[in-house]
């Protein structure tokens, strides 16, 4: 019964997001600021593990090659996809459920505990919309490029660490890069971005709305917002997949 | 004027407003007062529309508040100033831009009308030097200021102050008092306090109600109060060592 009561109260609070915004002028400042809030901020550690996962990748697919009749630029194709499909979309999503997740939670539920919302709510200003709406269309809109970059500095990881560590030349794994390129891969892997980018946002600024209590109530809800929104992505990655490339 | 009329509320089968009915007046400062759990605070936020009622009215001069949905109340929200217990600043925002916010979202103004303005309230507060610095640079009693300074940016025709004294030193208090009562004044609002504080009764009661476990229990002045025989009003006034003092005298 929690479940479908939850269910309904989501639902009603993602309607009440949509109501006709007071001031666009003021939205899309905000806008541009949660763009950067989310998007440049996390710019250091979507490379940082898109340049280990591409490296990963590269070396464990050369270890696992153990069947000679299988070309050596085979490994810069499984990376190259390895990375549009599922890795760059998914793993950088789930990093960005705990990163910003966790933080629009607790910034929305500190908000709640204080009286901020209750503020804006006797001004006559529509509280979800203005704190939820400004979020959910930067990260919908940032989190493709980020992914993107993902992609890049992932492929690159591994031309890297083939580099380093020996085990493909370069000219090989360049190869395996261009070989068999299909476009359709990124525009699958944008869908789910998107996807994924509402599922994290609307989950983690509704946990952080509904907060009631204080300090250890904003914590609760900040992992629960992790929590959900990391299962659904999952579930939601099965999903997509299943629909669009099955 | 703001008029309730015998209004009922409760959470989970527990009644915690019981046919409360009353009338706060325009230009006066009106109290609630009460013990803890006594109902206050869920009145507050029933008049306020942060709690439905689930039976009775609430009329803004004459307007039936309780009845409007969300976009229906927004004429009457945008009179409403509130000043809440911790200040309720948005923490990202300098004093400045705090005050200056429901200018920004709710008017037409300019951005130097709404400086000009958000500048006009602070010196109002005293507060005429804080404008760059963030709530939590600055202390209790400049966010109370800062709390009345954005409460009062639209000019209201209705104040609200929840527990205005909570947190402050004695002589802070009176300050925030003095200041509560002189706007009420110079701009003819209607002004319902939520309080506890002893001292604030007596300097300001012009009108005041009395709840006791969810029901109206006595109204009068502050004149009136210590002459009441109201044994539930008696026991919550004197409950305090200066009160009691004040009593024998």
């Amino acid at each position: 019964m929690n479940i479908l009561k939850d269910l309904g109260r989501y639902w009603l609070f993602i309607a009440s997001i949509f109501r006709r915004p007071e001031k666009w002028t003021v939205y899309r400042s905000r806008i541009a600021d949660e763009m950067v809030s989310i998007g440049i901020t996390s710019l250091g550690i979507v490379s940082l593990i898109s340049i280990f996962m591409g490296a990963v990748i590269t070396i464990q697919t050369v270890y696992n090659l153990v069947n000679p009749l299988v070309p050596l630029y085979v490994v810069g194709l499984v990376v190259r996809d390895s990375m549009i499909i599922e890795f760059s979309p998914t793993i950088i999503m789930l990093v960005l459920a705990g990163k910003v997740g966790s933080s629009i939670a607790s910034e929305i539920g500190t908000m709640r505990v204080t009286e901020q919302i209750d503020a804006l709510e006797i001004m006559g200003i529509n509280s979800t919309g203005y704190l939820v709406l400004p979020k959910m269309i930067a990260a919908i809109f940032i989190t493709p490029f980020l992914v993107l970059i993902s992609m890049f500095v992932g492929v690159f990881g591994g031309w890297v660490a083939g580099e380093l560590s020996g085990v493909i030349p370069s000219a090989e794994y360049i190869r395996g890069i261009q070989y068999q390129f299909l476009p359709f891969n990124v525009t699958f892997a944008m869908i789910k971005t998107v996807v994924f980018a509402y599922l994290v946002t609307s989950i983690s600024t509704f946990q952080g709305f509904y907060t009631e209590g204080g300090a250890l109530e904003v914590g609760r809800a900040s992992t629960r917002a992790v929590v959900h929104s990391s299962v659904l992505i999952l579930i939601f990655d099965y999903i997509l997949t299943q629909l669009i490339l099955a | 004027m703001i008029e309730v009329k015998g209004i009922k509320k409760g959470f989970e089968g527990r009644t915690v407003l019981d046919d409360v009915s009353h009338r706060f007046e325009k230009g006066k400062v009106n109290l609630i007062i009460g013990g803890s759990g006594s109902g206050k605070t869920v009145l507050m936020k029933c008049l306020v529309g942060l709690f439905e009622v689930d039976k009775g009215s609430i009329e803004y001069d004459g307007r039936n508040f309780s009845e409007l949905d969300f976009d229906g109340r927004k004429p009457i929200r945008r009179e409403i100033g509130m000043l809440f217990q911790g200040g309720a600043l948005f923490d990202s925002m300098t004093v400045l831009q705090n005050v200056m916010f429901p200018l920004t979202m709710l008017s037409d103004l300019t951005e130097e009308e709404r400086i000009e303005r958000a500048n006009f309230c602070l010196q109002r507060v005293n507060l005429p030097s804080s404008n760059h610095l963030y709530p939590s640079e600055i202390s209790g009693g400049m966010k109370k200021r800062v709390a009345i300074a954005r409460a009062i940016a639209m000019n209201p025709k209705y104040l609200y102050c929840d527990e205005p004294n909570s947190g402050l030193d004695p002589k802070t208090s009176i300050v925030i008092d003095e200041l509560i009562m002189e706007l009420t004044e110079e701009y003819q609002t209607t002004t319902v306090i939520n309080t506890h504080d002893m001292n604030s009764v007596m300097t300001m009661g012009e009108n005041i109600l009395f709840i006791h476990k969810g029901k109206k229990w006595w109204t009068g002045n502050s004149d009136q109060i210590l002459q009441s025989e109201n044994p539930e009003l008696d026991s919550f006034i004197f409950a305090g060592k200066i009160m009691q003092k004040l009593r024998k005298n």
